[in-house]
């Protein structure tokens, strides 16, 4: 099973049609196979990813918004997406190989330097 | 200067803030984190207060408005200036709604230092319908056209509304220019500034620098108070100057002098008057062809022909007569009252075949006369003008050499000879001998130029000249 999780730097990119980075893992039996790789996209492009996703046959696809008719199609094509995610993908995939990430989950970011 | 501050006394409770402002707000920490934010924000995001607060905005808010690792909120916090942008959120409802981010710092009283930012997001989706709705319905009912020719007017119209170039319209009488002009500025942020139509050739040129640049008191006799011009007028707006091909050469000089300063001197005025206007301009001739001949100056040809658009003569705009004719009949018959419905296939056949010299113009003009001399339900042969009759039989000249769009300010080409309906009464010899008098008159008397329209060499041209007597 193949997983795209849309990056920006460290984190889950905020939006799925700005995304122009992707992160790609394969996991077997709950575990990742080898490491994940990133790929840096020519362009944000929700179509130019909607097709990479359909082309290197994608199951899972974690992300942060989507709109619907983007969310729709992917669904539609019997792609899980697991969206509105927010936090840093690495632990974002760690959430998922234990089986406890959820659309809309918020990973524990730092809730200090609330100065004013 | 020391800059007053103003404060509420003690404590003021954010939230308590934020719920009074008319559109969803936030204020973000140092660090950019959501601090505090109102209940519009939490509907416009579909986040809660009790999973924003704390949370890098950029996650919460998830827009468009180049704020990649947070650049806008960066670049305010160095800068102090506020940013406004237009862009558009995904909220959590899968929804891209369009907003307007104001993006503003936060001093603290005391040490005046940066403490946060401000930011409000202004649900502009209700004003983009509208200006949609609008833009749909001017550019397709208002000017109608489905035509291939009139369609890439119609795409590249947007594009030109939101430069801010000048723009040159040509084509010929009664094509819409105005039309066009109106509805580039509608559409333009220049939309809610004025929009000032001149007719450059309808007025003698003391008078039309007058109305244009306008005059102080005593400039010139009867000139008893100052008068703002066309140009002040306009500021801010667009200026449309109409049969620009008209325009008197020293006047032509003061208006390169404007596009190039932005300020000119009224007439008898000493103080220089600064405006920002955009200028379009039309006209129904070929500019390039009077730029050759010294009638108008070539720099402010170049100037004004940043953009250009070109409309069709209606004859080249396949299927458009039908649609134009239908549409107004439709309208006429409602003004008038009557119940008319159609064309009867007599009539239609005979309109679809006139040549329209006047275009859109003349074409209204046919169908008012029609709906109101019509007594039944179908505008018959019958209803129609005379004069309808009586053109056919004439030779069909262009006004305007013809030019594709694109391409009308640099035909240097000789125009094509439009010979649409040959005289039926009359033989061979006569329409020859008319063909070459058109060609001759089309290229003022230049026989290469002639010989090259009618397809033949000089020397043929020349017999057949001395065979008809022409030379």
């Amino acid at each position: 099973m193949k997983i795209l999780i849309t990056a920006q730097g460290d984190f889950v990119a905020q939006r799925f049609d700005l995304t122009a980075e992707v992160v790609l893992a394969t996991v077997e039996n709950g575990e990742l196979v080898g490491k994940s790789r990133t790929i840096i996209m020519d362009r944000p492009s929700p179509e130019d990813l909607s097709n990479m996703i359909m082309e290197e046959n994608i199951s899972v696809v974690i992300c942060g918004g989507i709109e619907d008719r983007h969310y729709q199609f992917l669904t539609w094509k019997k792609i899980r997406v697991i969206d509105y995610v927010i936090g840093d993908h690495e632990t974002v995939l760690r959430r998922f190989l234990a089986g406890e990430l959820q659309p809309g989950d918020l990973l524990p970011l730092t809730r200090s330097d609330l100065s004013l | 200067m020391m800059k007053k501050t103003f404060a509420v006394p003690g404590e003021v409770v954010l939230d308590d803030l934020l719920a009074g402002f008319p559109h969803a707000s936030a204020v973000l920490d140092e660090g950019f984190k959501i601090v505090a934010l109102n209940h519009m924000l939490e509907a416009l995001t579909g986040y809660n207060r009790d999973i924003a607060v704390g949370v890098y905005a950029d996650f919460i808010l998830r827009s468009n408005m180049a704020n990649s690792r947070g650049q806008v909120f960066q670049r305010v916090a160095e800068t102090g200036e506020t940013v406004s942008i237009v862009g558009d959120i995904i909220n959590r409802s899968r929804k891209r709604i369009p907003v307007r981010f104001t993006v503003s710092l936060l001093r603290t009283r005391r040490s005046n230092q940066a403490k946060g930012l401000l930011v409000v997001l202004e649900d502009i989706s209700a004003i983009q319908a509208t200006v949609q709705t609008t833009l749909l319905s001017e550019w397709s009912t208002n000017i109608i056209g489905h035509s291939p020719k009139m369609q890439a007017v119609f795409e590249i119209m947007p594009l030109m509304a939101r430069t801010e170039a000048s723009i040159l319209i040509t084509g010929e009488t009664g094509t819409g220019k105005d039309k066009i002009a109106e509805t580039i500025h509608r559409n333009s942020p220049r939309g809610r500034f004025q929009f000032v139509k001149i007719n450059c050739g309808a007025l003698p040129a003391d008078l039309l620098e007058s109305e244009l640049f306008g005059h102080v008191k005593g400039a010139f006799t009867g000139a008893v108070r100052d008068k703002a011009g066309m140009f002040k007028l306009a500021d801010k707006g667009t200026i449309f100057l109409t049969e620009i091909g008209d325009m008197p050469l020293p006047l032509q000089v003061k208006l390169l002098s404007v596009l190039d300063d932005r300020a000119f001197y009224p007439v008898g005025g000493e103080r220089k008057e600064k405006v920002d206007v955009r200028v379009i301009a039309a006209t129904h001739r070929s500019l390039s062809e009077q730029v050759e001949r010294g009638a108008f100056r070539e720099d402010l040809f170049y100037r004004l022909n940043v953009l250009h658009i070109h409309l069709p003569p209606l004859r080249e705009r396949e299927g458009d007569i039908r649609f134009l004719l239908d549409f107004f009949l439709q309208d006429y018959a409602t003004r008038l009252g009557k119940e008319i419905q159609t064309f009867s296939e007599a009539a239609l056949r005979h309109l679809l075949e006139y040549p329209y010299p006047g275009n859109i113009r003349e074409l209204r003009n046919i169908v008012e006369y029609c709906a109101n001399i019509c007594r039944k339900s179908n505008i018959e042969k019958e209803d129609l003008p005379r004069y309808i009759f009586e053109k056919r039989t004439e030779i069909q000249q262009t006004v305007l050499p013809a030019a594709s769009a694109g391409e009308a300010v640099r035909e240097k080409r000789p125009a094509p000879l439009v010979l649409e309906r040959p005289a039926v009464a009359e033989n061979w010899p006569a329409t020859e001998r008319e063909m070459i008098l058109q060609a001759l008159t089309t290229t003022r008397g230049n026989r290469s130029k002639a010989a090259e329209i009618l397809g033949w060499g000089r020397t043929t041209l020349w017999r057949k000249m001395v065979r008809h007597g022409l030379a």
